[in-house]
């Protein structure tokens, strides 16, 4: 199982039936390819669809049917589609159960920077600030580290999507909590120690009594 | 009753340099591409515009609009990844490019278009957006003109924006002054349910059928 398959199936483990989710782009997008076939999640796109599917078939495309990275995909049988407006209103009023985002950086204190590196790459927040505001559960899943450099800080110093916002992150060297005291280590990725996570990372780790193994 | 339905040209002729355009879609979905083809060669210039994201690279409103030398002065934005000539404006002058998170983006064009000044908003609190306080005070987008797209809309210019393309077209019809709606299908008074109306005609004063061979 490679790296990103092992964060994105770990995350499935966090799906609870009836759930409403928003999966942000890269990583958390892999999520959908694991949940449980006794799992019913309904999938929120943020451009207007409660209730997104997969890629449509091949002469079936529908052009106003799209996600947020303008890609076709299809609806659910169940699903809504509204203006941006009810889209958002639905994200604040707290109706996402769960979001997963990737993350550029992230600090002890559930911070996250995820949409500029100062005078180098600023696309725009799109619509991450809204999502991490009004889900009730916020995971990062990401790589640990960024070609060996830690991104799980102390102190987050890229421009903040959100200030204490994050739940949960899930890498592929393991589980973190994110709790009144800091990071609380609970599980481990296969062949992965508690030495090798903490020297990876910037933030100080409280290691869990009885630490888990991620799969 | 007034004959709304004309070219496009004539349509667009009324926005005037000093403008505040806003344009309807998110990427491709719900785009009004037909209109921003037929700003090719128009006089305005200085225009402020209020747009979800900067489009596609090299068409749309990023060949007719962004990279119109002294077109765009200024633009509302929460997505700018994928054109360079908004992010040469970011880089050559960073006031002229105004992020906003989506979901507030959203809300004030709802606002705008229906009568309420300002209001507190949660998202951004703790980012580089926000003003001091724990809830954002946002104030309504109101524009000159507003460039939308509709799948259907009648002679009166009752408009039915389909599916996910309904994004932020319902909002800005709503919330300017000048309204231009292009149409896949322009039908007779009376073929739209009422109950399927998204935008009502009375806020609409031009529609524009596409015509396919120009796209």
């Amino acid at each position: 199982m490679d790296a990103k398959e092992l964060i994105a199936r770990r995350v499935t483990k966090e799906l609870h039936d009836n759930m409403i989710v928003n999966l942000g782009i890269g990583i958390p997008t892999l999520v959908a390819n694991y949940i449980p076939d006794n799992i019913h999640v309904l999938m929120h796109s943020e451009n207007g669809i409660i209730g997104i599917s997969e890629s449509p078939k091949a002469g079936e495309e529908d052009k106003d049917i799209y996600n947020a990275g303008n890609d076709l995909v299809t609806a659910v049988d169940e699903a809504y589609f509204c203006d941006s407006a009810a889209s958002f209103a639905f994200v604040r009023r707290g109706m996402i159960d769960l979001t997963v985002l990737g993350a550029l950086q992230v600090d002890e204190k559930g911070s996250l920077a995820s949409w500029a590196i100062p005078n180098k790459w600023m696309p725009g927040m799109g619509g991450a600030m809204d999502m991490v505001s009004g889900a009730k559960c916020v995971i990062v899943a990401m790589q640990h580290t960024n070609k060996g450099m830690p991104k799980i800080l102390k102190q987050c110093t890229y421009p903040l999507t959100g200030k204490g916002v994050v739940n949960m992150i899930i890498t592929d060297m393991g589980v973190m909590k994110v709790t009144d005291d800091g990071l609380l280590l609970t599980e481990l990725a296969p062949d992965i120690t508690v030495e090798q996570v903490q020297s990876a990372t910037e933030a100080h780790l409280i290691i869990a009594d009885n630490i888990g193994c991620m799969i | 009753m007034k004959n709304k339905i004309m070219t496009a040209k004539a349509a667009l002729a009324p926005i005037k340099s000093g403008d505040t355009v806003m344009t309807g879609g998110f990427f491709d979905g719900g785009s009004p591409e037909f209109l921003f083809k037929n700003m090719e060669g128009h006089s305005a210039r200085n225009l402020t515009l209020i747009t979800n994201d900067s489009g596609m690279d090299g068409r749309g409103i990023d060949k007719y609009m962004h990279s119109v030398d002294g077109m765009i002065s200024k633009v509302y934005i929460n997505y700018i990844g994928r054109s360079s000539a908004v992010q040469r404006m970011l880089k050559e002058n960073p006031d002229s490019v105004v992020l906003v998170p989506q979901g507030n983006f959203a809300e004030k064009l709802r606002a705008g278009g229906c009568g309420i000044p300002a209001f507190y908003t949660p998202v951004g609190v703790g980012t580089v957006i926000e003003d001091g306080k724990e809830y954002i005070l946002e104030t309504a987008f109101h524009a000159d003109v507003a460039l939308v797209h509709a799948h259907k809309v009648d002679e009166y210019g009752n408009c039915y924006m389909r599916r996910a393309a309904k994004n932020f077209n319902t909002l800005m019809a709503m919330a300017a002054d000048y309204v231009v709606v292009e149409a896949e299908e322009i039908v007779p008074i009376g073929s739209i349910d009422p109950d399927l109306i998204s935008v009502p005609g009375a806020f609409i004063s031009a529609i524009v059928k596409i015509e396919s061979e120009a796209n």
